[in-house]
């Protein structure tokens, strides 16, 4: 039963395929076979959200996803979201607002507000803490990341106007 | 920590999935979501030799009326019943429930039928089930069976499941459109299990209660139907008298235990809290 067994997925736009064996969780299969390392592993049972991914656009824990049962679905990490140059808007409005301390959470909370700004071009704090329950913070508090999702959310739509 | 080894197979129809659970009986377990049983694997507490998932079963990914009822197939995502058109008219109470439902990203990837099946004290939707009458539907290579709600959950993580059945579908009373329904529960902080919890739907006519599910969750080793609480509602005026009996009736039947998030005493309280805080409060549909 260790037999490795093949996976094709398609991470941040590339088809990715390699032979794993079944018990290989998502994040460990993006860590440590594709060398993304952006996504953060921290309590390995869902609680705390530091990996989480967009699976086929939505949020998901990549610590509760073995690799092969989500062979062809379509997954975009931290990685996806700079460019060799620039922050991505979201990123850059966690930087101005002192969003991070240590940072460990970080690419969780940003895919959350990802998943978030995606749906919802203008929500209310109350909406924006509903979709931040999914990721757990212990420096910061969650003030300033607040802040930052609403901010980010003004910079977004000044970029694209509806 | 990391999962034990397994094997993993991923049929693509129903048929596949129970002649795969045939072939491996008690060793197999079926993988929807993967929310509930993935942290158990990472914790080493459950470590099947094969899971079976379903991921695939495309034709298990439905939400349909069928007669008197309303039929939630076994890939159904949480969030997808959330935000379905056909929930929120015809099980409202399911709709109110779901929110509640773990975060965001595990309703995301867990579904109805896969809470109902790992049979958590502290969920929600087993006691949702039993408000609504609910049937579980139960395929093996021997066939179908269908097992009312009240059946289906025993005790904590314990269904009635047996080796080679799968949870095909849940089939949901459809509420009446005059019905009232709620559910209330308390718990430390917006991330956190339920304290506990209670779910209801009533119906009246001219004044009187014609009909009361009540159940609760969190009180105890399985969600539970609260009879007597239900009885002293049908037939009343659904006054002050009649919900204090309620109340009364509620904590008497409950046998909640005690823990480092609330003791015994304070949980039976509040199950009659929540009762009377949901008949004062039930959204209309």
């Amino acid at each position: 039963m260790n037999d490795e067994v093949p996976v094709t997925v398609t991470v941040n736009g590339r088809t990715r395929q390699s032979r794993v064996e079944p018990r290989r969780l998502l994040v460990d299969f993006l860590r440590h076979d594709l060398g993304l390392t952006g996504t953060h592993i921290g309590c390995e049972q869902g609680v705390c959200g530091a990996c989480t991914v967009l699976l086929d656009g939505r949020t998901a824990r990549s610590c509760l996803h073995f690799a092969v049962a989500v062979d062809g679905s379509e997954i975009r990490t931290v990685e996806d979201l700079a460019s060799l140059d620039e922050l991505h808007p979201i990123q850059e409005m966690f930087h101005r607002k002192h969003a991070l301390q240590c940072g460990f959470c970080t690419p969780g909370f940003l895919l959350t507000t990802v998943e978030l700004l995606e749906r919802t071009a203008e929500p209310d704090e109350a909406a924006i803490r509903e979709a931040l329950m999914n990721n757990v913070c212990r420096c910061t508090g969650y003030a300033n990341i607040v802040d930052a999702v609403a901010e980010a959310a003004v910079e977004l739509r000044r970029r694209n106007p509806a | 920590m990391k999962p034990a080894p397994f094997s993993f197979v991923a049929p693509e129809s129903l048929e596949e999935v129970v002649r795969a659970l045939a072939e491996h009986g008690d060793d197999a377990r079926i993988l929807a979501g993967g929310q509930s049983l993935v942290p158990l694997m990472n914790l080493r507490l459950a470590r099947p030799e094969v899971l079976v998932s379903i991921n695939r079963c495309h034709e298990l990914d439905y939400i349909r009326l069928v007669d008197d009822r309303l039929v939630v197939g076994a890939l159904v995502r949480q969030i997808d019943a959330e935000t379905s058109l056909l929930v929120r008219a015809e099980c409202p109470l399911l709709a109110t429930a779901l929110p509640h439902v773990g975060l965001p990203a595990t309703r995301n990837r867990g579904t109805v039928c896969g809470s109902l099946a790992h049979c958590d004290p502290l969920a929600e939707l087993p006691a949702v089930a039993l408000a609504l009458d609910a049937e579980l539907v139960l395929t093996s290579a021997a066939g179908e069976r269908r097992v009312p709600a009240d059946a289906f959950f025993i005790t904590e993580m314990t269904t009635c499941i047996e080796p080679g059945e799968v949870v095909a579908a849940v089939a949901l009373a459809r509420q009446d459109p005059s019905e009232r329904s709620a559910l209330h529960e308390v718990s430390n902080g917006g991330h956190a299990f339920p304290v506990g919890g209670v779910a209801l739907r009533w119906a009246s006519a001219d004044g009187v209660c014609t009909m009361a599910r009540i159940a609760a969750f969190g009180v105890g080793s399985v969600a539970q139907r609260l009879v007597d609480a239900e009885e002293a509602l049908v037939g009343s005026d659904l006054g002050p008298a009649a919900v204090a009996a309620a109340v009364a009736a509620a904590r008497a039947e409950v046998n909640p235990t005690g823990d480092i998030h609330a003791d015994a005493d304070y949980r039976r309280h509040l199950v009659g809290v929540l009762l009377e805080r949901g008949l004062l409060e039930g959204e209309s549909p």
